[in-house]
């Protein structure tokens, strides 16, 4: 399936940019050799002079929305996580996105293939306002904020990502769910031909995901558009997705074409692939062990030369304002 | 053809040292690799060089195991006998790939540390399977020569390493269980191995039955 995909058009033409794009990274590869060498004043240099290669010059997109890469306004919040941001290249570079393919490379190298724009969301299910909105209707973006978080992957490694959206209840109370909706369901976006992954019958297509209301109008709870002060990267989710902090990465949807509001628990892509191995919650518990590998402690990702870290992984992944969401339930059944 | 001077002369002079060179080319790849990440250049291990480490000598030892039981089919089919020369030095390197699989994790994944170590081992079905199949090498590997083959007696020695079949459904078994979903290379190994192994056993069947027409 692989031949099949590298004979697509859009393939071919992608290639070129690819290239470019690996180039691209060497130049950052050199930069940090001259780093390692001890040339301490060109590495205290180095912030400033490569910001502006950074930001790609493309504005807004036919959709009427940044595109990806495009500098975001937002403002700072005291969402803060010790030891600052993961290194920006690590967050681009290292990504599950199983719709480009399994491997943490497949997404920054098949991901372009994605168009972005225009982009709508169809919300249904239990609402009073259904309907197809383009994300800059769904999407205040004068009102950006902009939140370090750590994110914890189920694979037990984990990032610190300055992310940047908006609390997902600003969203959520203008799509006025009903009394009825107890749950609320994400869907990412699903184009064969856009997302090799999709081919393989690695998860069951479209990955849905799933939160309970009081979990998605949970302040810690966002509607990311950015990271590192820019629009997504088509790889990390462009141009919408969520972040649940004290969940496990999976539990995030990338790329949402739909949000659903049901009366019951939705069902959700790993846990339909894997019921014994992923559960609907999948708060972040050090004392619940994966089947296969433990969760008491975590790589921590972007360490020099990608030797990284351990630390002792914490409960909610150290959010433990959400504790009273799950007040008299059994997280080890619950997990 | 399998009988050709040149192809006899291949196989006395050259078989040998040219399969050393390629069983020894992955490890030089991946010492290539830590020297570039080393240096500060990019190298292909990506952001979590410790894992990408140690699962590389990982699938490297389970491909390098399934080599060493494909070398007697080849031998039967092509009926070029020399290539027989090179099997034991093919399982000894599956066995190497398997030990350097094993400290890797023991020193990237786990830090070295025994508890560490003993808590995956007992509490994680996949590794357990890993542990056994390496355990049940080192037998293997320690009469993989000469003069353990004259004290054991053909037989004995034949029988001992018959084991290669069970540590090789243990590895891939532990391959197959390690990842998190049915994908790419975990399922072609066990695909090979499957192919492997029915064709044995349909040796074995047409031995049994038929014994004549194999000796033909």
């Amino acid at each position: 399936m692989d031949l099949k995909f590298r004979r697509n058009p859009d393939y071919q033409t992608l290639r070129d940019e690819i290239t470019s794009e690996r180039l691209f990274m060497d130049r950052r590869h050199i930069l940090s050799a001259a780093g390692f060498l001890g040339a301490g004043s060109i590495l205290g240099a180095l912030p400033a002079c490569s910001e502006p290669e950074q930001t790609p010059t493309a504005p807004a997109t036919a959709g009427g929305h940044p595109a990806p890469g495009a500098a975001l306004a937002a403002k700072k919040t005291a969402f803060a996580v010790a030891g600052g941001a993961t290194v920006e290249e690590a967050f681009t570079g290292y990504c599950n996105f199983y719709e480009f393919g399994t491997s943490k490379e497949d997404p920054p190298r098949y991901a372009n293939l994605m168009k972005v724009s225009p982009w709508q969301v169809t919300v249904e299910g239990e609402t009073d306002a259904p309907g197809a909105y383009a994300l800059k209707d769904l999407i205040d973006y004068s009102k950006l904020e902009e939140r370090v978080y750590r994110h914890r992957c189920v694979e037990a490694w984990s990032m610190v990502v300055p992310w940047v959206g908006v609390p997902m209840h600003s969203v959520l109370s203008k799509l006025k769910p009903k009394s009825t909706a107890k749950f609320v369901q994400f869907e990412t976006y699903l184009n064969k031909k856009e997302m090799p992954g999709t081919n393989r019958p690695s998860l069951q297509w479209p990955y849905v995901e799933g939160l309970r209301m009081d979990e998605a109008n949970h302040d810690l709870t966002l509607f990311a558009v950015g990271a590192y002060g820019k629009a997504l990267q088509k790889q990390n989710g462009a141009p919408l997705r969520t972040v649940i902090p004290w969940k496990y990465g999976f539990k995030a949807t990338k790329s949402i074409v739909k949000i659903r509001f049901l009366a019951t628990q939705p069902g959700t892509a790993w846990n339909k692939a894997n019921a014994n191995e992923y559960g609907f919650y999948s708060n972040v518990n050090p004392n619940v062990s994966h089947p296969r590998w433990s969760q008491a402690s975590e790589r921590v990702i972007g360490g020099k030369g990608g030797f990284n870290e351990r630390r002792d992984t914490e409960m909610f992944n150290g959010y433990q304002q959400v504790a009273s969401l799950y007040a008299g339930m059994d997280l080890k059944k619950n997990y | 053809m399998a009988h050709s001077p040149l192809l006899r002369a291949f196989g006395k002079h050259w078989l040998k040292p040219l399969t050393l060179v390629a069983l020894i080319a992955p490890l030089a790849w991946l010492a290539y690799q830590w020297a570039l990440m080393l240096a500060g250049l990019p190298s292909d291990m990506g952001w979590n060089v410790g894992q990408w480490t140690h699962r590389y000598l990982g699938d490297t030892a389970i491909r390098v195991l399934l080599v060493t039981l494909a070398i007697s089919p080849i031998r039967d089919i092509t009926g070029w006998a020399p290539i027989a020369i090179i099997r034991r030095r093919v399982g000894l390197a599956a066995f190497f790939y398997t030990a350097l699989h094993l400290l890797a994790y023991f020193w990237l994944d786990r830090s070295w540390s025994l508890p560490g170590l003993i808590e995956d081992v007992t509490l994680r079905t996949y590794i357990m399977l890993g542990m056994a199949a390496l355990t049940l090498m080192i037998p293997l590997a320690l009469t993989s020569n000469n003069s353990s083959i004259k004290k054991l007696g053909r037989r004995t020695w034949d029988r001992l390493h018959w084991l290669t079949y069970p540590v090789a459904i243990l590895a891939v078994a532990h391959n197959l269980l390690m990842v998190k979903i049915v994908e790419g290379n975990p399922t072609i190994h066990a695909v090979i191995l499957g192919v492997l192994l029915l064709w044995r056993l349909g040796r074995w069947v047409i031995g049994k039955f038929k014994p004549a027409q194999v000796a033909a």
